[in-house]
């Protein structure tokens, strides 16, 4: 017969698989809530499908008219896929900027990144100038990119230098935002009527945007990314304890959140380049992912890009309901959604998440 | 021998400034306990961390594990400081302190060496609470887990003991006297009750204002002349009815 103490011993082993089991099934919940979503979201437009015929049309039924198939396949998926992918980016964006840099206020949209980005996106639209100007067609993606991405490293390294906390790496992010915007609306005052009526457009967010070759690459950058966070998880989740205890446990601190910062600029900076600002999914995806599974790496992360993709998915059907046959720009329910949400979950959260 | 730790000249210098110089000791071998002592700011954080391989500085600091070269890999450092804010479970951050430099998959063997680190520092009730909703005596306790579960050779502590109750203190240091000489791990520990160091060292390094003052044999070390020199106390060492010695201090020192 097993003693009290090995039967003690078996308890907490056993405890821990249990809520190894329990956000397995967390994942799972939020990848149903995923599907449904994309599903109800590729229903809604100005013609509007049930569940059902989205459902024959996916799977290329002969009972689905061409015309039904031709609307979902080649004109809602694009768009559909860009909420989710986006949504994914911007999200797991979030998660690693709040572990590198272990502050829960960071995300590309508070730190600067998405106004770096506006900013780019406007001195191509205003002036036509573009950072690489051999890119003619995508200039206005590239010159949101680069700028966003210098943002992002600008906050990187000065958050290395000696003495800088975390409070001093959120006013930093605001004196970027502050110095974008400020920017931004020079830009604004100098363009023509036509002009600032685009960078209007752009700075709202819009999936309307999406294309096939914008949906490609913005996979591309997500599918490259996640592994190489996965690949660091445990490095990662060691980060949450404090520098100095990761870097007694062998993690190399400085390079892990150099490549961290790097690969998370290109996850902020390149959906921002081709949707717009879309704030708040950076910021509420992974305070929701934490509430729900915790912050270790190997389910904090992929639950971090579910939530925000369902969150973007969830937010493109909101945007498409409001008016019926309106598409409302993305960028402008977020934040209207996103921010009672996010203080409704820290307000009934009783269990501390940061 | 197992594994064995020698400092020679070993310094930190934090920009211009020398924080910490001319260390130097004899050879630290396994099983052996060696007390790093001195006032606050004195420089024992530094030496830590510059034996861990988080600082840089001069001098040679030479790590062995059965007579091969060690890297700072073996090295296992428990910071003095344990405030954290995540909502980690004790469990998880034992176990991923485990995982580190391995691949992702958890193994029994794994999820045995916790169990029984927890169970070892009676801390298995908190195995499931978040380290934030930690007192700092158990931030302390899991911390030294964290440590432990690593299967150090060379074990550095800052401190361990600071927020321990006088139960918890005697637990602990008995512990980590026991798995010193049981796996041969050669141990460096900060500890400012110098009661506590003549019960688990061995030896002692004495650090002030970031220069060595001596490193020796415990009863050799600790003597009224170091607590007048280093603490500025005048004190005594007296043997107690079981002829342990302790230190009884009188005063600031009287000139």
């Amino acid at each position: 017969m097993a003693s009290p103490s090995a039967l003690h011993l078996q308890t907490a082993r056993g405890a821990y698989r249990a809520l190894v089991h329990r956000k397995k099934l967390m994942l799972l919940a939020l990848l149903v809530v995923l599907t449904l979503s994309v599903v109800a979201d590729l229903g809604l437009g100005p013609a509007r499908y049930s569940m059902r015929e989205v459902v024959l049309a996916l799977v290329g039924s002969p009972e689905m008219s061409r015309q039904i198939s031709v609307v979902i396949w080649d004109i809602r998926m694009p768009t559909a896929l860009m909420a989710i992918i986006v949504g994914a980016a911007l999200s797991a964006a979030g998660a690693q900027m709040q572990t590198i840099l272990n502050n829960p206020l960071a995300s590309p949209f508070t730190l600067g990144i998405s106004a770096a980005a506006s900013f780019g996106a406007s001195l191509a639209l205003v002036f036509g100038v573009g950072i690489l100007p051999w890119a003619v067609e995508y200039v206005v993606s590239i010159n949101a990119l680069i700028m966003a991405m210098a943002a992002a490293l600008f906050i990187h390294f000065m958050s290395q230098r000696r003495g800088v906390t975390v409070e001093t790496i959120v006013l930093l992010g605001i004196t970027l935002v502050f110095t974008f915007n400020a920017l931004l609306a020079l830009v604004q005052y100098l363009a023509s009527e036509q002009a600032l009526g685009a960078i209007v457009f752009w700075t709202m967010g819009s999936l309307t945007r999406a294309t096939w070759p914008k949906v490609a690459i913005t996979s591309v950058v997500l599918l490259v990314s996640l592994p190489l966070f996965m690949r660091r998880a445990w490095a990662l989740t060691a980060l949450r304890l404090g520098e100095d205890k990761a870097a007694s446990f062998g993690v190399n601190v400085r390079w892990l959140r150099l490549e961290t910062m790097l690969i998370v600029s290109l996850l902020a900076a390149v959906p921002v380049a081709f949707v717009g600002t879309i704030g708040f999914i950076g910021l509420v995806g992974p305070h929701i992912a934490r509430m729900l599974i915790g912050e270790d790496q190997r389910f904090f992360l992929p639950a971090s890009v579910l939530s925000g993709a369902a969150i973007l998915s969830l937010t493109s059907v909101i945007s498409k309901s409001i008016v019926p046959g309106t598409i409302f720009p993305i960028g402008i329910i977020t934040a209207l959604v996103g921010v009672p949400f996010l203080f409704s979950l820290i307000m009934s959260n009783r269990r501390r998440s940061w | 021998m197992v594994a064995s730790l020698q400092l020679h000249q070993v310094g930190v210098r934090y920009g211009k400034q020398d924080v910490l110089s001319g260390i130097t000791t004899p050879l630290l071998k396994g099983g052996e306990v060696t007390a790093v002592i001195g006032p606050n700011a004195a420089g024992k954080s530094s030496l830590f961390r510059r034996i861990a391989g988080l600082l840089d500085g001069p001098g040679q600091v030479r790590l062995d594990y059965r007579g091969e070269a060690l890297g700072s890999e073996g090295v296992c450092y428990m910071p003095q400081d344990t405030s954290v804010n995540t909502v980690l479970t004790v469990y998880e951050s034992v176990l991923l302190a485990r995982k580190q430099g391995t691949d992702r998959r958890v193994r029994d063997d794994d999820l045995e060496a916790v169990d029984q680190l927890l169970s070892s520092l009676r801390i298995e009730a908190i195995a499931f609470k978040g380290l934030c909703e930690l007192s700092g005596g158990q931030r302390q306790l899991v911390s030294l887990a964290q440590t432990l579960v690593r299967d150090p050779k060379i074990l550095l502590l800052d401190e361990p003991t600071s927020a321990l109750d006088l139960n918890r203190q005697v637990e602990v240091l008995t512990l980590i006297r026991s798995l010193s000489r049981e796996r041969e791990i050669c141990v460096m520990i900060a500890i400012h009750d110098l009661n506590q160091v003549m019960r688990v060292a061995d030896r002692v390094l004495v650090i002030d204002a970031g220069t060595m003052v001596t490193c020796g044999p415990v009863s050799e070390v600790i003597t009224p002349g170091l607590l007048r020199q280093v603490y500025k106390v005048d004190g005594r060492i007296e043997r107690c009815s079981r002829l342990c010695p302790h230190v009884m201090i009188d005063g600031p020192v009287s000139h």
